[in-house]
């Protein structure tokens, strides 16, 4: 008997679609309820877009002014809480959960299992260590709840369908006054999110400033795509860091992912394994992106990428 | 104000990490061993507080086997002013790290805790979080920039939607990401002098760890290797292929 109860990510009154992710990797373990929690100054809209999530049993929403923002220490107590009853807590391995999830953890005095990839049982999980180089295969004990983030790249999202229904819950929990949110300074764009797209354009330190750039965002508009870049390239400040996409960046699995003068260091590569397509475009035939890329062009991007966006 | 800095040693970023052709573990003989680069970038930020006169004392710790003592050496090289060997020859998870590097915290009572946003051996991202749970303190991990007035932190994270910016009390936990600053290099007199810096040894069992509730790691296999894929030749050749494939 599987009880999963998961904790939706989200902002602005959107739900993140990493939450739908944890939703099918809780199918996985074939649990015989998954439940979604959703903590919020108002949850009442969120709650209805996870409720729609085929396969959910319930949404739970938790609704209090100190939920406003997602602060770890602020949520924890109450979904350690609300994990009463629950064989597994979940939570989705993007910056929210990675915060999260391990004070979760502690409350209930277990070890979080981080980035389930692939679920061998209820209790035995597939995850990545070594930025991907390695995979192991971890078992939890089976007398306490299983705490875990899902790698959102490793699951598509559950789609939607579903009609559970919907309950207020109260919590009683001493919430901490010690963290105080101050700003959230978000990217503005128009442009496909970077971890949902379906196709990434990335660009790395061989676009040389801040200006060149624009020819990855002219290229990306032209595709549809979302965009990215190598450490390199955020480093340098061509563009913001939410941009990043690798080990410590963002870990994605789009159909076509495009690196474009970017080497391939293995901390990159661990962030786009799972792309369906990737082509490479860089000057030296010898870089370690052409060791995974499925095509690569061997050439100076600023000829390649004007004459590419032309013959789209 | 004491800081506190999580140091853990492990295998050198640039290594190609091999698994053992029997599943039993990765390769480890023989590999360079460094500091996490995360925690560098900790060890520096309590530095640079330390040379504001923000910090009094900093002080690295780290939990690993006998041979980590080298390692402490280097911190103390790049500037602490002294160190803490936990001794233990299993492998740390997580959450034993926290549960020691909270008895630290209570005998030392630093006014913040610098660790690494994540070990890049176990990649876990959890042993700060859950310090500051055990500990009933605020956290602001994957920081990108600290500032530190009276018995308040201003941290900016690195976020996925941004940058996002907290305010929390003192006593705090505090993880690093990449962009918070760049490590200083060790001179080679500081060597020399980190060598007569008090380095405190401790083994795991006196500290009173609770031990159990981990994980049972139980096979290692190489990740599924991508195929090597084709070289086209020019701009025509590569729209032709991604049309095939439905993909522009
Ligand atoms: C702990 C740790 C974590 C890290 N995490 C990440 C991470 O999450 N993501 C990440 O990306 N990196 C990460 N890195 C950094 C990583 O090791 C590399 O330094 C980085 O990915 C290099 O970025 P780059 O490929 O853009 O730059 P470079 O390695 O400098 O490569 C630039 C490439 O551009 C090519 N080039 C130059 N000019 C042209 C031209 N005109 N046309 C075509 N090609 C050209 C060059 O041949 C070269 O291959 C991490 C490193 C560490 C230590
Ligand atoms: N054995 C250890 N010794 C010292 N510090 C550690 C140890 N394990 C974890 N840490 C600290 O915790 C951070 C995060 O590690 P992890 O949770 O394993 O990804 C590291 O960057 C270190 O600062």
């Amino acid at each position: 008997m599987s009880k999963v109860l998961i904790v939706a990510e989200h902002l602005n009154g959107q739900l993140n679609s990493a939450t739908a992710r944890c939703v099918t990797c809780a199918k996985a373990i074939h649990a015989d309820s998954i439940d979604i929690v959703v903590l919020s100054d108002a949850p009442d809209a969120i709650a209805a877009q996870a409720a729609q999530i085929a396969g959910v049993s319930k949404v739970i929403t938790v609704a209090n002014a100190a939920n406003a923002h997602a602060l770890a220490q602020v949520l924890a107590p109450q979904i350690a809480k609300l994990a009463a009853g629950y064989t597994h807590v979940f939570g989705p391995s993007t910056t929210f959960g990675k915060d999260l999830m391990p004070c979760v953890a502690a409350l209930l005095g277990v070890a979080q299992v981080s980035d389930v990839m692939a679920v061998d049982g209820p209790h035995t999980f597939k995850r990545p260590i070594y930025a991907g180089n390695a995979i192991i295969t971890v078992t939890a004990p089976a007398e306490h709840a299983v705490v875990a983030t899902v790698r959102t790249a490793s699951w598509p999202a559950t789609g939607a369908g579903g009609s559970a229904s919907i309950e207020a819950a109260s919590v009683d929990a001493t919430l901490p006054t010690h963290t105080r949110f101050v700003t959230l300074q978000q990217g503005k764009s128009d442009r496909p999110d970077l971890q949902s797209a379906s196709k990434v354009v990335s660009g790395g330190r061989a676009l040389g400033s801040a200006d060149a750039f624009s020819i990855i965002y002219s290229l990306a508009d032209k595709m549809g795509a979302a965009v990215g870049a190598s450490r390199a390239a955020v480093d340098a400040g061509y563009v913001p860091n939410e941009l990043q996409v690798g080990q410590t960046g963002k870990i994605i699995a789009p159909e076509l992912y495009m690196a474009i003068g970017i080497s391939g260091a293995i901390q990159h590569l661990t962030g786009i394994k799972d792309a369906g397509t990737i082509v490479a475009i860089n000057k030296d035939g010898d870089a370690p992106i052409f060791e995974i890329a499925d095509f690569g062009l061997v050439g100076d991007l600023f000829q390649i990428i004007p004459e590419l966006e032309k013959a789209l | 104000m004491k800081i506190l800095v999580a140091y853990k040693r492990v295998v050198d970023y640039n290594v190609r990490i091999q698994v053992k052709p029997d599943g039993s573990g990765v390769v480890t003989d023989g590999v360079k061993l460094s500091a996490n680069p995360f925690d560098d970038i900790a060890l520096e930020e309590a530095l640079r507080l330390l040379d504001k006169g923000l910090a009094t004392e900093v002080i690295v710790a780290t939990i690993g086997p006998a041979d980590c003592q080298a390692h402490l050496r280097n911190g103390l090289a790049m500037g602490a002013n002294r160190a803490i060997h936990v001794v233990s020859d299993q492998p740390i998870q997580p959450l034993t790290a926290a549960r020691a590097l909270l008895k630290l915290v209570e005998k030392e009572q630093p006014g913040i805790v610098l660790l690494g946003k994540q070990a890049i051996d176990d990649d876990a991202s959890q042993t700060g979080q859950m310090l500051a749970t055990l500990w009933g303190r605020p956290q602001a991990t994957f920081a990108s920039k600290v500032e530190v007035a009276a018995d308040k932190a201003t941290v900016t994270r690195e976020v996925d939607a941004g940058l996002e910016t907290l305010e929390v009390d003192l006593p705090a936990v505090i993880t690093t990401d990449l962009r918070l600053n760049e490590p200083r290099f060790i001179k080679l007199p500081d060597i020399m002098k980190a060598k007569s810096k008090p380095l405190e040894t401790i083994a795991i069992a006196d500290l009173g760890v609770a031990s159990g509730d981990l994980l049972t790691t139980t096979h290692y296999a190489p990740p599924p290797k991508r195929s090597k894929g084709v070289m086209v030749k020019d701009v025509a050749e590569l729209v032709s292929a991604l049309k095939a494939k439905g993909l522009v």
